[in-house]
């Protein structure tokens, strides 16, 4: 089959590989129909994620149909279904109590032992991010392995289109469970950094989670035009002191809740991000959190601080003071997308939320890494990519 | 002044190797590990899987296959370099149904090793700590070095690896795995980062 490979920092290639092939009772195997270009894929793209291996197969945003299952599956051949990038078993504590992304047993035992010398314990698994979360082959190809299959897919009813639904996979649980983490009560101003697909959804979930307001940072102004057409108040940052803003439109009070959509890669205008990249490209720290310090300063005295965005390591100058002295809450993590999906699946299929206006661009999986490249360094009109494996590609395979 | 409180740590943890020697029966040159999973299963279901020695090649990668002789018995064959495996007898010290299996291998054994596994209630609804205890003693030369070298360089990775396959297969009915397509040349050495 075909797949796209991680080969280092910014090169990612088409190869042709193996098929996948049922290893374990409760596995199924997936025709892509449908795989999505993350945010976090960018963390790869630019070499930030530890663990990487040259030949890795990238991806895990992607639904299709079930081609083949284990004998202790629960799915049939023929179903459409879309696969939560969290691996997870269903029969662990952390299962028990629907964090799934804690699963303690989707990371195969090899591939454990990294995470818990990085933090304390080991990661759960996930689709096509590195072998600290267990090395999975990822779903930007033509068919993937689905391990414990009777616990992550969703089957999706015929009549409703791949794009309304693809992004159960990932980013919409992610959006949703941000907000769900902002603990928003009746009146909240709610503020989230970054207006990427995470942050649209965001923006989406916390008005429905019945945010009074909701101020999106960014600097794209594409990127702040879409937050804007879903309800937000938006602010630039390269046009506005942040800060300022939040204290003037809150009546000195700061924002209720704030939720850090950015992550590790924050670009940022202050001196602070300047030395974190620094410091990154040296390995002298790995987390440039630009945009996490100034939440933790907007944040009003006793509000709360979700963070969705992803990091992986060490941050400088963190804010710990604030944080303490203001007594805010955190909540943060990667998603326990099982958690979400039936319920997101109803709310796209009423339209309360919408999925396919984040989509600027749908090619085939060849022409992939061209637009890795375009997702990476035009992200005003690149707002989201879908390849479909299916699709005549728009160039010749390399 | 010194407190004579004894704090309520596992003798593994101790910083104190007297300690650990007199707690857990410790000898020089003896690889030891001791490491604790907790296993979302109820206290029999797991000893009824481990008392049947013939489970474990299952979930230990390094064991190919254990013969159960008789009641107390068991053969376990070892993956060796090259193809070959080496072989000892073990026989069950200690067995308290639902709370503890020790054994050890028999005198003359190629490898002398012991090993103890005890079985204690997590909270309420939370399954069972399974405690293991291993230690390896080779002799020196020839096929001891190879072993020492298996058990001993990182005495701890087997171990926990293999109380993590036990958790899973007893928790899922699986040993997971990630074994899929790839673009590698599969050297682990090129890990970025």
């Amino acid at each position: 089959m075909r797949a796209i490979t991680w080969q280092g920092r910014h090169k990612v290639q088409v190869d042709t590989v193996p098929d996948p092939e049922i290893v374990n009772p409760r596995d199924a195997i997936i025709r892509v129909t449908s795989t999505a270009i993350c945010g976090s894929d960018l963390h790869l793209y630019d070499g930030y994620i530890p663990t990487m291996r040259k030949g890795d197969i990238l991806g895990h945003e992607f639904m299709g149909e079930v081609v083949e299952v284990g004998p202790k599956s629960t799915l049939q051949r023929g179903q459409r279904v879309v696969v939560p990038f969290t691996v997870s078993c269903g029969n662990c504590f952390f299962c028990g109590k629907e964090q799934y992304a804690a699963c303690d047993n989707a990371n195969p035992a090899t591939t454990s032992d990294a995470s818990e010398t990085l933090y304390g314990y080991p990661m759960g698994g996930a689709f096509g991010y590195a072998h600290l979360t267990g090395g999975y082959a990822g779903g930007q190809a033509e068919y993937v392995r689905v391990p414990y299959s009777d616990v992550g897919p969703i089957v999706v009813p015929d009549g409703i289109e791949d794009d309304k639904v693809l992004f159960l996979s990932d980013i919409l649980p992610t959006g949703w469970m941000a907000a769900e983490n902002a603990m928003i009560e009746e009146g909240d101003t709610v503020a989230v950094w970054g207006c990427g697909p995470v942050g649209l959804f965001a923006v989406q979930s916390a008005l429905l989670q019945g945010a009074h307001r909701v101020i999106a940072i960014d600097h794209y102004p594409r990127r702040l035009e879409l937050a804007k057409q879903l309800g937000a108040e938006v602010l630039n940052y390269k046009d506005t002191d942040i800060r300022e803003a939040l204290f003037e439109m809150t009546g000195g009070i700061g924002p209720d809740a704030c939720i850090d959509c950015v992550g590790m890669e924050s670009h940022g205008m202050a001196i602070d991000n300047l030395i974190d990249t620094v410091k990154a490209h040296t390995f002298l720290g790995t987390d440039r959190p630009a945009a996490l310090r100034q939440a933790i300063l907007a944040c009003r005295k006793g509000g709360r601080l979700s963070i969705p965005g992803v990091y992986g390591g060490m941050a400088d100058k963190f804010p710990i003071g604030a944080l303490m002295e203001k007594g805010l809450t955190v909540k943060s993590g990667q998603t326990h997308v099982q958690k979400y999906s039936q319920l997101l699946l109803d709310l796209v299929a009423e339209n309360e939320i919408d999925t396919e206006f984040l989509i600027s661009h749908r090619a085939s999986l060849e022409d992939g890494p061209a637009l890795y490249r375009k997702w990476h360094d035009e992200q005003n009109d690149y707002t989201k990519i879908v390849l479909k494996p299916g699709m005549e590609p728009a160039h010749e395979p390399a | 002044m010194t407190s004579e409180l004894r704090d309520d740590a596992p003798a593994s943890a101790a910083r104190d190797a007297d300690r650990q020697a007199e707690e857990i029966g410790r000898e020089d040159e003896t690889a030891l590990i001791v490491r604790t999973v907790t296993i979302n299963r109820p206290r029999a279901e797991i000893y009824a899987f481990w008392r049947d020695f013939s489970n474990l090649a299952t979930v230990m990668e390094n064991v190919e296959r254990i013969e159960t002789i008789d009641e107390r018995r068991s053969r376990w064959v070892v993956k060796a370099p090259a193809g070959k495996t080496v072989e000892w007898d073990a026989v069950v010290t200690d067995d308290e149904p639902g709370r503890l299996i020790a054994w050890q291998s028999v005198e003359g054994a190629d490898v002398q090793s012991s090993g103890r596994i005890e079985f204690l209630d997590a909270a309420p609804g939370r399954g069972t700590m399974v405690r293991a205890t291993f230690s390896y003693d080779p002799p020196a030369g020839g096929i001891g070095e190879w072993i020492a070298k298996l058990f001993q360089r990182e005495p701890n990775v087997q171990a926990r690896r293999d109380l993590r396959r036990l958790k899973q297969f007893l928790e899922t009915g699986e040993v997971t795995s990630s074994a899929g397509p790839s673009g590698r040349d599969e050297d682990p050495t090129e890990q970025h980062l």
